[in-house]
Formats: C-alpha cells, sequence, structure tokens
C-alpha cells in the first residue's frame, strides 16, 4: 500500500468515526455508506490538509472527493503530483 | 428587477390563482385557524381545486410545470394571507421536488407524480426521529426486506399534518446494518400506512395550522418506493436549497404583509396633518429598507438555485450550502424584525386581536423561522464548513 493510502487510512481511523475498521475498508467502498457524516468528513479533510500541508481546492469540497478512499487518493495525487516510489 | 420578471406562463396563472384564493379563502379563515390551532382544510381544498398542488410537477406528467421561481412567487403570495397555510403548501413543494429531481423517469415516481398533479395528492415529510434530536441527517430506523418487499417503522418526533395525509416521504437507514448516516428517502402511501397519534399536542406560538406532531409510523410497500439517490445527495441538491427558498418566500410575505398594514397606518396618520410628518413614519422608513434587503436576498437566493439546477453538481459544493444557509439566517432574523417594527408602528391597534391592524399572529409566525431548523444549528454548520472552505 502506498504510503499516502496508509496515510488516508490512519486521518480516517482517527476522525472518520467509522462503523468498520478504516484499515480494512476497500479502497472503492464508499465511504458514506461506512458511517462517514458531513461533519466528520470536515474533520478528516482538515487533517488531511494539514498532514500534507495543502489546502482543498473549492472545486474538491464535494461529496464525492470523500466518497472513497480511492477518490481521496486521486484528489491528494492532483494536489500533490504523483507519489515517487 | 423583480422577480416577477422571471416568471414562467404557467406559473404566472398559478400565481393569480393563489393571489385569488388568499384573498378568498386564505385570509378569512386564518385566524379561526390560529386560534383552534386547526389545519386550514379550506386552503388545502382551494390549493387541490386550482392545480396549486401539482404546480412543480412536470407538464409532460400533467402538473403546471412551475419553476422554483414560480414557487418562490406563490409561497410569499400566500404567506400574505395565512403562515400556515403557506407553510404546508412549502413543505409539500419540498417533497415533490425532491420526487421531481431524485425519482422522475422511474414507473413508480412518474405515477406518484401524475397523481399529484391530477389528484392533488398531499405530501408530507418524516425526517426527524425520536432519540435523534434535529439532526436529520441520521437515522435509527431503517428499511427492512422480504425479498422485493419492504417495511419501515419510525416513532418520527414530527410529521406536520400528519394526520391529513396518504402519503409521506420518510428517512430511514437504508437497511439494518446501514450506518445512521447512510439514508434513503421512501415514499410511503396510505393503506399500506398507519400513523398512531402520539400523545403530544401542537399547541404552540405561532404556525398553529401546521398541526405538527408527532406520530408511530409503520409502512409497507415495495422495493421501488425507495428514492434512488442517497438522501445526502437529495438533501444537498434538492431538499436544503427548496426548503430555504420557499421558507424564505413565504416568510417574506408574512413581513410583506405587515409592512402593507404599517404604510396604512401612517399614511391615515399624515392625512389627518398636512404638513406634519407622523412621529411612526421614521419608523416606516426603517422597515420598509429592512424589507427591501429581504426581498434583494430572496431573490438573490432563487437566481442563483436557478442557476444550479440548470447543473446540479454545482448544488453540493460547501460554498453553495453557506449561501442557502445564509439566506436562511438572514431571513428568519430580518422577518421577526420587520414584523415587530410594523406592530410598534401600527401600536395598541396592532396588538389588538381583530382591527384592520392587527399583527399578533405574524408576529408568532414569525417567531418560528428562527426555530424551524434552529439557527444555531444552522450556524454551526456554516462554522464547521467555513473551517475548510477556500475564499
Amino acid at each position: 500500500m502506498s504510503e499516502r493510502t496508509t496515510t488516508i487510512r490512519t486521518i480516517l481511523a482517527k476522525h472518520g468515526k467509522l462503523n468498520g475498521s478504516a484499515d480494512t475498508i476497500a479502497d472503492d467502498k464508499s465511504l458514506y455508506s461506512a458511517g462517514l457524516t458531513s461533519h466528520a468528513s470536515v474533520n478528516v479533510m482538515l487533517a488531511l490538509e494539514d498532514e500534507f500541508d495543502i489546502e482543498f481546492p473549492e472545486r474538491m469540497l464535494t461529496r464525492s472527493t470523500f466518497e472513497t478512499v480511492a477518490n481521496l487518493r486521486l484528489a491528494l495525487d492532483s494536489l500533490l503530483g504523483e507519489e515517487s516510489d | 428587477m423583480s422577480l416577477l420578471s422571471d416568471i414562467s406562463p404557467a406559473g404566472r396563472e398559478f400565481l393569480a390563482a393563489a393571489t385569488y384564493i388568499g384573498i378568498e379563502v386564505l385570509a378569512p379563515a386564518a385566524d379561526e385557524v390560529d386560534a383552534e390551532a386547526r389545519f386550514p382544510h379550506e386552503a388545502v381544498a382551494a390549493m387541490r381545486a386550482e392545480g396549486l398542488l401539482g404546480a412543480f410537477v412536470p407538464a409532460e406528467l400533467g402538473g403546471g410545470g412551475c419553476t422554483v421561481t414560480d414557487l418562490s412567487l406563490i409561497c410569499t403570495e400566500l404567506g400574505k394571507h395565512c403562515g400556515s397555510s403557506a407553510m404546508i403548501f412549502a413543505m409539500h413543494q419540498i417533497q415533490v421536488a425532491c420526487i421531481v429531481d431524485a425519482g422522475r423517469g422511474l414507473p413508480y415516481f412518474d405515477e406518484l407524480l401524475t397523481e399529484i398533479a391530477t389528484r392533488g395528492r398531499l405530501i408530507a415529510s418524516a425526517t426527524t426521529e425520536l432519540g435523534i434530536g434535529g439532526n436529520v441527517r441520521a437515522s435509527l430506523c431503517a428499511v427492512e426486506y422480504d425479498g422485493e418487499k419492504i417495511s419501515l417503522r419510525k416513532q418520527a418526533s414530527v410529521i406536520s399534518y400528519g394526520a391529513y395525509v396518504d402519503d409521506v416521504l420518510v428517512t430511514a437507514r437504508r437497511d439494518l446494518d446501514a450506518a445512521a448516516s447512510d439514508q434513503v428517502i421512501v415514499h410511503v402511501q396510505r393503506p399500506n400506512l398507519t400513523l398512531d397519534d402520539q400523545i403530544d399536542v401542537w399547541d404552540t406560538l405561532g404556525m398553529r395550522g401546521t398541526c405538527s406532531v408527532g406520530f408511530e409510523l409503520y409502512a409497507t410497500g415495495t422495493t421501488d418506493q425507495i428514492l434512488p439517490l442517497p438522501y445526502a445527495d437529495v438533501s444537498a441538491q434538492t431538499m436544503l436549497p427548496v426548503t430555504h427558498i420557499t421558507w424564505a418566500s413565504l416568510w417574506l410575505g408574512i413581513a410583506e404583509h405587515a409592512v402593507t398594514k404599517a404604510r396604512k397606518l401612517v399614511r391615515a396618520a399624515a392625512r389627518k396633518q398636512p404638513g406634519t410628518l407622523p412621529p411612526s413614519a421614521r419608523h416606516l422608513a426603517t422597515v420598509v429598507g429592512q424589507l427591501e434587503r429581504v426581498r434583494a436576498l430572496v431573490e438573490m437566493g432563487v437566481r442563483d438555485y436557478e442557476r444550479v439546477r440548470r447543473d446540479l453538481s454545482v448544488g453540493s459544493t460547501m460554498a453553495f450550502t453557506i449561501q442557502m444557509n445564509n439566506l436562511k439566517l438572514c431571513v428568519s432574523a430580518d422577518v421577526f424584525a420587520i414584523v415587530k417594527g410594523s406592530l410598534e408602528i401600527c401600536g395598541l391597534a396592532g396588538f389588538r386581536n381583530g382591527t384592520e391592524y392587527s399583527l399578533g399572529r405574524q408576529l408568532r409566525d414569525s417567531q418560528s423561522a428562527s426555530l424551524m431548523v434552529h439557527n444555531d444549528r444552522i450556524l454551526d454548520h456554516n462554522a464547521s464548513l467555513l473551517c475548510i472552505l477556500k475564499d
């Protein structure tokens, strides 16, 4: 698993208040169906911004950005560039 | 430029009908509806007869084909005559809008929309739930499945005018295993719907005709009665903006009515002593300025939402949610101030019931604006979003 995805899962575990484990949820599984509320998604976003020292632009502040781990990863990649191995 | 310049041809006819029934039916019954806290049967019957309950149903399905702009203008007109009746109209249209936006094209919901248009079925909403508080974005109850059949039981803490409808849109968890926030909207209807009246009584300060009591709801049906989009999406794209716009619009109507009375009183005072400015005239100038501001806010909100509706994906941005929330926050506070200011201009004649300047009902109705979905909750929601939203 990439470092970014690991960080996303760590932050989800801390702030996402998901029903199951944030470590095992599938990349493409809806986080909302796993219990992510709009309030929790705000906290996840804040923690990601702090962790990566970025700001999500307004066009990314939509429900779909926070729908899945994969979408969060895509959003981070587009802001930070592709992760180097 | 007034919102009236954006009205559709169909909307113009419905607005004329709303004006007519407002004067002939809503206004004459409004004080009795208020005093007895009773459902405004005659108002809803008149809306049904004029096709107003199907106004937002697309014309292809036999409805009025109205726009949100049209609905806003109709709500304002009805609000001038009876706040409770206007609120019932608005709440019904919010449900219709959710069905149109999320269910259109599906046989079950197209048939329902056709029935709303042709038979004037009145639709209520059951979003709040005992044990959840006012947070409508979480549910305890869940849809239960038996093959294609579903059942649903909900301790609905409030279903406005629930005792007078055959149809309710209910929020619930998607299934028994779903998270509290993973909600869907289910349309349920009699005879497969029972609403057992709870013990509470709707004896309130204002909006007394909405009869917003709690019920124990039980319904059965089939899976095609579940709207296909998650509640969160329907809420962001349709329910939240249409709610804030229609409510703000009808509150504007209450304020316009109050200012009309204040203006009449000031003119009468001015005529008595030409050359001497009545003391209340300055207060009137202030109140009219406040009213202009509310009207501008409503118009801006409606125009922006009409733009968003042409591209529904925009509706889910946080910036738009904040804007719609601000419409509710600003208008609810201003409308109460306007009615209160008008009451002070009308003096004892406004304070006393049964005069041509009475404003007691309007003052009490407008006080509900900041409490129906409490402004504190909305302000906190905006505060939370502003922690991440960029300039």
